[in-house]
C-alpha cells in the first residue's frame, strides 16, 4: 500500500547564468498498485523529475511537496527516501570501485531493512535475482559498476530493484542503450516486480519500445519541465506514429 | 639543470661516457665528505620539513640502545645483527651508492647490520616478521638492513616499525635470480617519531620483486623506494599505502631504474589525508637507459582528500633513452569524496557515515588484496577503520 504525491514540484539548478528553473510546477500522483510513463523529448527535464525526487544535492526544490503515504519526502535525507521505500534505477549508474557488488547489495538490503538479511536465504536470493537477468554468479565478485557493460549496469539496477523490493520505483531511462533481449530481461524483471502488490511505478522514457513489454496505467507527456497532456497506454500509440513534434511547436517563451 | 659548485654536482658533470646523465640518478659516493648538508632547495629535499627530522639528514649524533628488534626465524633462515668485516661487506651488496649524506652517514658510521639471509632455492612459506620497536623519540638512531634472498629462493619479509624512534634507515635489498620476494614495511609509529628511510633493492634475472610500503603512524616519514635490475627479465612491483593525520608529513619517493632489457615496473600508491596541515607527498621517477630495450613500466598514485587543510603533492617523472619499449605510462589524481558515489550508495539507503566508510575501503582494497599476506591484510583493514573513526565518521555527527 503507497502513493507517491507530487504536487506544484518546482525544481531549479545552479547555472553560471544563476539559477535556472528546470521543473516548473509538475503534480502527479503514483497511486496504490499504479505503473505510470512519464514521456517526453530531450532536455524537458524527465530526468531531474526523477533525481529530485531521489534527493540529488544538484538540485535545488524551489516549490511544491512530495509525499509518499503521506510522509514529506523532501524533508527527508537521500538514505531516508530509500528507506522509506523509494528507489531510483538510474540512467547512469556510478562506479564505486574496490566495493564488490555483493557486499553492496548486503549492506544496502541490511539499511533497507533495518537488521542483517539471513545468510542462508540471501545468498539465495541475490543467485536468483542476478540469474533472471542473465548475470553470471561470478558478478557478485566485481567492483560496483565498475568495467560494466551498459547493459550489465542497467541490469544490476534491476537485479537492486527485486532484491531491494521497494514501494515505488523509479526507472529513469533503464531501457536507454539496451538492445532488444535486454531490454526484454528488464522488462520482465520490472514486471515481475509490479505483479506484486501495490507497487507503484514510475517509468521514465524517450521511446515507446519499452512500454511494449511494461503496460503502464497512465501515460504522461513531459515537455519544458511540465506535464503538456495525460492519458492512457493509447497516448503512447498516438506519441509513437506522431512524435513530439506537436508539443514542441508550441511556444513555450523558454 | 642548473650545476652547483657542490661536489656531488660536479661529479655529475665528469662522469666517464657511457653513463647517464640524469637528475633522476646523480652519480653517488660513499665519502660523506662528497655530499653536503641538505638545505631544502635541493630537488629531492623540497617537499621535506627539514627541520623537524632532528638532524637526521645532516650531522645528528647516533645514540644506541633505543630501537630494539625481535623477529621469528623460520628454518633455514639466517637472521641476525652482524658487525666487523661481515657488516662491512654487506654495504652496498644491493648495488647502492649513496646519493645523499645521510645515506652515505649510515653505511660508513653504523657498525652493525640486521642481516636477512634466505638460501638459494629455499620457500619460506611463512612471513618472516622483523618488529623494529622504538622506545625514545629523543635519541637520534640509525640503522642498516640487508636482505639477502639467494638464486631462486621465495619468502616475505615484513619490517614493523613501532613506538617512538628517530631513525635514520638504509634497507638493502639483493635479490637473486629467478627468486620470488616480498618486503613489506609497515611504518606505524607513535606521533613523536620521526623516520627517514631509504630502501634499494637490486632484481636479479627473472626474478620478481614486490615492495609494499605502509605508512600511517608518525611526525615524519619519508621513505625513497629505489629498484634496479641486475640481469634482464626483473619484475618489480613497488605497492603503497599511506594515511596523513593532522600535522602528519608522509612522503614516499619512487625510483624504478631500468638498467637491463625486458624488465617490469609497475608502482601503484594510493593515499588518504585528513586534518589540519596532514601533508603526503608521493614522486614516482622512472629511469629508461639505451640499454633497456623491450620494457614495461607503469606508475600510479592516488590521493583522496578527505578534510579541509591538508595537502598531497604528488610528481610522476619518466626519463626515456630507447624507444624500444613495450609500454610506459603513468596516472596521477588527487580529489576528494565523490558526490555521485556517495549518492548513489545513500540511494540505496546507506546512511552517509557507511557510504563513506564503503568509498574509502574501496579504495584502499583493490592494493590491500594486492599483498598477499592475509593476517597482515585483515589488520590493515582495521587500521583504515581506525583511522576513518578518528575523523571523518566522527565529523558528520
Amino acid at each position: 500500500m503507497s502513493t507517491l504525491e507530487i504536487k506544484d514540484l518546482r525544481v531549479s539548478v545552479d547555472t553560471e547564468d544563476g539559477p535556472k528553473e528546470i521543473l516548473k510546477g509538475v503534480t502527479l500522483t503514483i497511486g496504490d498498485g499504479e505503473t505510470h510513463a512519464i514521456m517526453g523529448p530531450n532536455g524537458s527535464g524527465k530526468s531531474t523529475l526523477a533525481y529530485s525526487i531521489a534527493g540529488h544535492p544538484k538540485y535545488t526544490i524551489t516549490g511544491g511537496t512530495v509525499t509518499l503515504d503521506g510522509e514529506d519526502v523532501l524533508a527527508m535525507s537521500v538514505d531516508q527516501r530509500a528507506r522509506a521505500g523509494l528507489f531510483l534505477a538510474m540512467q547512469y549508474p556510478v562506479e564505486v570501485p574496490g566495493v564488490s557488488v555483493s557486499n553492496f547489495l548486503r549492506t544496502a538490503k541490511t539499511a533497507i531493512d533495518g537488521e542483517a538479511p539471513k545468510l542462508r536465504t540471501w545468498v539465495k536470493d541475490v543467485n536468483t535475482a542476478l540469474e533472471q537477468l542473465n548475470l553470471d554468479p561470478s558478478f557478485g565478485q566485481r567492483s560496483v559498476n565498475e568495467g560494466f557493460s551498459g547493459g550489465e549496469k542497467k541490469r544490476h539496477e534491476i537485479a537492486q530493484l527485486e532484491l531491494l523490493n521497494p514501494h515505488v520505483a523509479i526507472l529513469d531511462e533503464t531501457d536507454s542503450g539496451l538492445d532488444i533481449d535486454a531490454l526484454k530481461v528488464v522488462a520482465e524483471g520490472v514486471n515481475r516486480f509490479r505483479a506484486q502488490e501495490g507497487k507503484g511505478v514510475l517509468l521514465i522514457t524517450h521511446y515507446t519500445r519499452i512500454l511494449r513489454y511494461i503496460t503502464p496505467d497512465y501515460v504522461h507527456v513531459f515537455v519544458n519541465g511540465r506535464i503538456a497532456e495525460q492519458g492512457g497506454p493509447e497516448l503512447a500509440d498516438q506519441l509513437e506514429a506522431e512524435g513530439y513534434d506537436k508539443y514542441l511547436r508550441v511556444p513555450t517563451g523558454g | 639543470m642548473t650545476l652547483t659548485d657542490n661536489p656531488v654536482a660536479d661529479a655529475i658533470e665528469t662522469t666517464a661516457p657511457g653513463t647517464v646523465l640524469s637528475h633522476l640518478h646523480p652519480v653517488g659516493s660513499f665519502e660523506v665528505a662528497d655530499h653536503e648538508v641538505p638545505t631544502g632547495r635541493e630537488e629531492i629535499w623540497r617537499f621535506t620539513p627539514l627541520k623537524r627530522l632532528r638532524g637526521l639528514h645532516s650531522d645528528a649524533g647516533y645514540g644506541a640502545g633505543a630501537t630494539s628488534s625481535t623477529w621469528n626465524t623460520p628454518d633455514g633462515v639466517r637472521i641476525a645483527s652482524v658487525d666487523g668485516d661481515e657488516a662491512r661487506g654487506l654495504r652496498g651488496v644491493s648495488g647502492l651508492v649513496p646519493n645523499n649524506r645521510f645515506v652515505a652517514r649510515v653505511l660508513a658510521e653504523v657498525p652493525s647490520t640486521l642481516l636477512v639471509d634466505v638460501p638459494a632455492e629455499l620457500e619460506v612459506t611463512e612471513p618472516i616478521v622483523v618488529d623494529l620497536t622504538g622506545s625514545d623519540a629523543s635519541v637520534t638512531e640509525a640503522g642498516h638492513v640487508a636482505l639477502r634472498f639467494g638464486a631462486h629462493s621465495r619468502a616475505v619479509v615484513v619490517l614493523n616499525h613501532v613506538g617512538h624512534a628517530a631513525l635514520a634507515q638504509v634497507v638493502e635489498v639483493k635479490v637473486g635470480d629467478g627468486a620470488q620476494v616480498s618486503v613489506i614495511s609497515l611504518q606505524d609509529w607513535d606521533d613523536d617519531s620521526v623516520h627517514l628511510t631509504h630502501h634499494e633493492a637490486t632484481v636479479g634475472r627473472d626474478a620478481s620483486y614486490r615492495h609494499v610500503a605502509i605508512s600511517f603512524g608518525g611526525s615524519v616519514v619519508r621513505m625513497d623506494s629505489n629498484v634496479s635490475y641486475a640481469g634482464p627479465g626483473g619484475a618489480a612491483e613497488l605497492l603503497g599505502l599511506y594515511f596523513a593525520d593532522e600535522g602528519q608529513h608522509i612522503e614516499h619517493r619512487l625510483f624504478a631504474d631500468h638498467t637491463a632489457p625486458k624488465t617490469k615496473s609497475h608502482v601503484v600508491y594510493k593515499g588518504a589525508l585528513q586534518g589540519q596541515g596532514a601533508h603526503t607527498v608521493w614522486v614516482g621517477n622512472v629511469l629508461i637507459r639505451k640499454v633497456a630495450e623491450g620494457i614495461e613500466t607503469f606508475e600510479e598514485n592516488r590521493n583522496l582528500v578527505l578534510t579541509d587543510g591538508c595537502r598531497a603533492d604528488s610528481v610522476p617523472n619518466l626519463e626515456i633513452e630507447t624507444g624500444e619499449i613495450e609500454g610506459a605510462g603513468h596516472a596521477s589524481a588527487t580529489g576528494r569524496f565523490d558526490d555521485e558515489q556517495l549518492f548513489y550508495l545513500r540511494s540505496r539507503g546507506i546512511d552517509e557515515p557507511e557510504a563513506r566508510r564503503l568509498v574509502v575501503h574501496g579504495f584502499f582494497n583493490d592494493l590491500i588484496r594486492k599483498i598477499g599476506v592475509p593476517s597482515l591484510q585483515e589488520k590493515l583493514m582495521a587500521t583504515v577503520e581506525l583511522e576513518l573513526a578518528k575523523n571523518v565518521l566522527k565529523d558528520l555527527d
